[in-house]
């Protein structure tokens, strides 16, 4: 199929899953918010989501102040910010526009549909009272998308492209997630079971809808190193690094044509690291160390995956486009 | 009709619906009787009703000089223009047939120009704008050159239609000539049942066979068809996607193309792919930076070297333009006869040349009955309707005729025909116009089918899409 078109379909996923994980994670963190917990300040609360999406300094040159209020607005629909969730619909839709051919009618209008109720919004409301109805209509327009996306498109390398982006993007964002948490896994932390521990690991599950897998697969406490190994490790987990790399060389071996043996390799390393890996190695060698990598090295796979395939130049990524041009919110 | 309220006083044109008498004509009668049972309302929510799809399936165009990205539907109107088996045959058969001498015209003009040698048509027509000195000697696939073409027709009485224009470049429309239908059959699925009507959803394969028939000799049984467009922010987007996708071919751009080896390619994620025919939806001017304008970062470089060498094809051919032009317009019946040996099935409209001195003496004379067009504009744009226009106007237009003759041509005014419409208060007579999409390949062909436009403000004459102008469906009877 066309370079181009394999790039849109693929950033157009990956906008979609990226919207769908702020979401996910602006809901938690939400929901933490509503626990009272006094020994925890609101920006403490809130600065991990910035860490997360890698915009702590923007965020600081837009905004005085981390109150909850400011991140919300920031990470749901502040144009400012490049992986806003309104940036994300966004820009996915600009990519779905520029190849609706490539994609079943269904999708299409699935994803036009999508950013105009999101236009339509009131985007008062959202931030006074109806955060969590928003990231829930962010994750259910998701879940919907890839339905459609399974339940309609042809199975051909416009299918696997779509389905690469949100696999790349889903790795990517559930290292992010765990590394900023990756601190609290002290090997003290271990056997400790507080009441902090408690919510901010089960807020953790709850941001990768695994907190029912995780009580169905140890029907035990809520104990760090078994979330880790449920996030990191296990294979029947759909959200899981080991899930994704799964999903990742299955689709790289799937696409039609001789390139991409560099691709296939990278993913291949990565998959055996996961396939075969041990938590008890993984935390020896530290977490944060293991995360660091798996996040390198994912993205050297996005990397080779557009030089090799999608090499034309990438449009409407908002990572590279003119924040000038965004519209602003009114 | 029963349920037709004619307030509009003005108009003394003829209407579709009725005959002389005030009664309703025959192909309109099983329509008139089911609108008869429904009140406006109805007719209300269910356009309200298609405008929401519309908008959900995307089916807009992009409009220049607004915030970028501004995406504007057109307005769809619910009652189907109705024609008659015998009237379709007339139009469908004229229409062929000033397509077939059009692209003999073309090659002649390219080749021979045994047109100018017999004195039938002027020597100047070789300085026109639209004629490309580049085209000149070189051969294209199968000698077609406009291998789309939509054909603009109007009515002014039961029996008299008027070709206003022939588009040969990149016309457009014919997507809301599948979607007003497709709309149609979801809203009012029991009219179906009531009419024969002549089924026009396989233009998209009709239109992939005719480019298929073109693709350059030594081609593969199966050659690979291409839509160029200039990119999403185009204002026919819609549709160049709309018909890539129901032809199952890829959309490209400018960028995605290279030249090497005295063909054209593409990049796919396989690597590179050698494109046969390429259905492009782009001008002359913008195809290839290294023919035409350097300036322009939407074409492919080298292109045109690989047309002129036969190494791929392009619909429609560069250089069409020379043969829609308004001034050449007017020598269409000429080339039927000089061509073909026939005579011509539709009439132009009379036409006076301002470059001509009688014609311009008598248009300046009468500007407040004419209607003025520039030769060159498209859109509704640089036109003077005499009628409705004020005094300020028709002087404006007089400085800016005397000033370039040349580029200006004049028409009567016609009293084009009218369908019922839905409007704010109601149903009212609205006027129209018709494009038929005439696809040639080894053979002539049309559809039964057309895009109709339709002027929404009362009284107006043009029904152009960029000047506020909507559709409506075209019934085509079986019989």
């Amino acid at each position: 199929m066309l370079s181009r078109t394999a790039d849109h379909l693929y950033w157009m996923a990956r906008y979609i899953e990226r919207a769908e994980n702020m979401a996910r994670m602006l809901d938690v963190t939400y929901r933490m918010s509503l626990v009272q917990n006094a020994a925890q300040s609101e920006a403490a609360l809130w600065v991990p989501l910035l860490h997360i999406s890698d915009t702590v300094e923007d965020f600081h040159k837009a905004y005085d102040e981390v109150t909850a209020h400011n991140v919300i607005y920031y990470i749901a629909m502040d144009s400012r910010n490049l992986s806003s969730i309104y940036n994300c619909l966004r820009a996915a839709r600009e990519n779905a526009h520029a190849v609706r051919v490539a994609m079943s009618s269904e999708m299409w209008e699935n994803i036009n549909s999508l950013w105009l109720e999101f236009q339509q919004m009131d985007k008062k409301l959202i931030l006074d009272s109806g955060l969590s109805e928003f990231c829930d209509w962010v994750k259910s327009r998701s879940h919907l998308f890839r339905g459609v996306t399974y339940g309609t498109m042809l199975r051909d390398d416009g299918f696997r492209f779509t389905r690469l982006g949100g696999f790349i993007e889903r790795a990517d964002d559930m290292a992010r997630l765990l590394d900023v948490k990756y601190h609290l896994l002290l090997p003290s932390a271990s056997d400790v079971g507080g009441a902090v521990d408690y919510y901010e690991w089960s807020a953790l599950l709850r941001s990768a809808s695994a907190y029912e897998a995780y009580l169905k697969v140890y029907r035990d406490a809520v104990m760090p190193l078994r979330v880790a190994e449920l996030l990191v490790l296990r294979h029947d987990m759909p959200r899981s690094l080991h899930a994704c790399m799964d999903e990742l060389t299955t689709i790289l071996d799937q696409l039609t044509g001789d390139a991409g043996r560099e691709c296939k390799r990278l993913a291949g390393e990565m998959h055996s690291t996961l396939h075969y890996g041990r938590i008890e190695d993984i935390y020896r060698g530290g977490l944060h160390e293991f995360l660091e990598a798996f996040l390198r090295q994912n993205n050297r796979l996005g990397v080779e995956i557009q030089r090799t395939y999608l090499n034309a130049p990438i449009i409407n990524e908002p990572e590279k486009s003119n924040v000038g041009e965004v519209q602003s919110q009114g | 009709m029963a349920s037709i309220d004619y307030k509009n006083k003005l108009l003394t044109a003829f209407d579709e619906s009725v005959d002389s008498k005030k009664s309703v004509r025959q192909v309109y009668a099983p329509y008139a009787d089911w609108l008869a049972g429904k009140d406006f309302s109805q007719l209300a929510q269910k356009s309200r009703d298609a405008e929401l799809l519309f908008r959900r399936v995307g089916i807009t165009f992009a409009v220049y000089g607004e915030e970028e990205g501004a995406e504007r539907l057109i307005p769809f109107d619910v009652i189907p223009r109705i024609l008659a088996a015998s009237e379709w045959g007339k139009l469908s058969d004229g229409a062929c047939q000033r397509v077939r001498a059009l692209n003999m015209f073309l090659n002649d003009i390219y080749h021979g120009q045994d047109i100018i040698k017999a004195g039938i048509m002027p020597e100047s027509i070789l300085t026109n704008e639209m004629y490309r000195p580049e085209m000149q000697g070189v051969d294209v696939p199968g000698g077609v050159y406009a291998h789309i073409a939509g054909i603009d027709i109007v009515r002014t009485e039961a029996d008299t239609f008027y070709v206003l224009e022939d588009n040969l470049r990149t016309p457009s429309g014919v997507s809301y000539m599948l979607e007003d239908r497709r709309m149609m059959m979801r809203l009012f699925p029991e009219l179906f049942r009531q009419y024969p009507i002549s089924p026009v959803e396989h233009y998209p394969q009709l239109l992939l066979e005719n480019l298929r028939a073109v693709a350059p000799r030594g081609t593969t049984s199966d050659p690979t068809v291409v839509l160029m467009t200039p990119g999403a922010y185009n204002s026919a987007y819609f549709e160049h996607a709309f018909l890539a996708q129901q032809m199952g071919i890829e959309l490209v751009e400018g960028r995605d193309m290279f030249v090497k080896d005295n063909a054209v390619f593409m990049r796919t994620t396989e690597g590179p792919k050698k494109i046969d025919v390429i259905y492009r939806r782009i001008d002359d001017d913008f195809i290839d930076p290294l023919a035409f304008r350097q300036d322009s970062m939407l074409g492919v470089p080298g292109l045109v070297s690989v047309y002129r060498n036969g190494g791929v094809a392009l619909a429609n051919a560069i250089g069409t333009g020379v043969a829609d032009d308004k001034a050449t317009y007017t020598y269409v019946p000429d080339m039927i006869k000089f061509y073909l040996g026939e005579e011509p099935i539709l009439s132009n409209v009379p036409t006076y040349k301002l470059s001509k001195e009688d014609d311009r003496k008598y248009v300046l004379d009468n500007l407040a009955e004419l209607v003025v067009k520039e030769v060159q504009g498209s859109g509704g744009y640089g036109m003077l309707v005499g009628p409705t226009s004020s005094k300020a106007q028709i002087e404006e237009f007089r400085l800016r005729i005397l000033a370039n003759p040349d580029n200006y041509i004049a028409q009567p005014t016609l009293a084009l025909s009218t369908c019922p419409t839905m409007v704010e208060q109601g149903v009212a007579p609205r006027h129209v116009d018709l494009r038929p999409y005439v696809l040639t390949g080894k053979t002539t062909s049309v559809v039964p089918g057309a895009l109709c436009r339709v002027a929404m403000n009362e009284g107006s004459l043009v029904v152009n899409s960029s000047q506020g102008g909507g559709t409506k469906d075209t019934w085509v009877l079986q019989c």
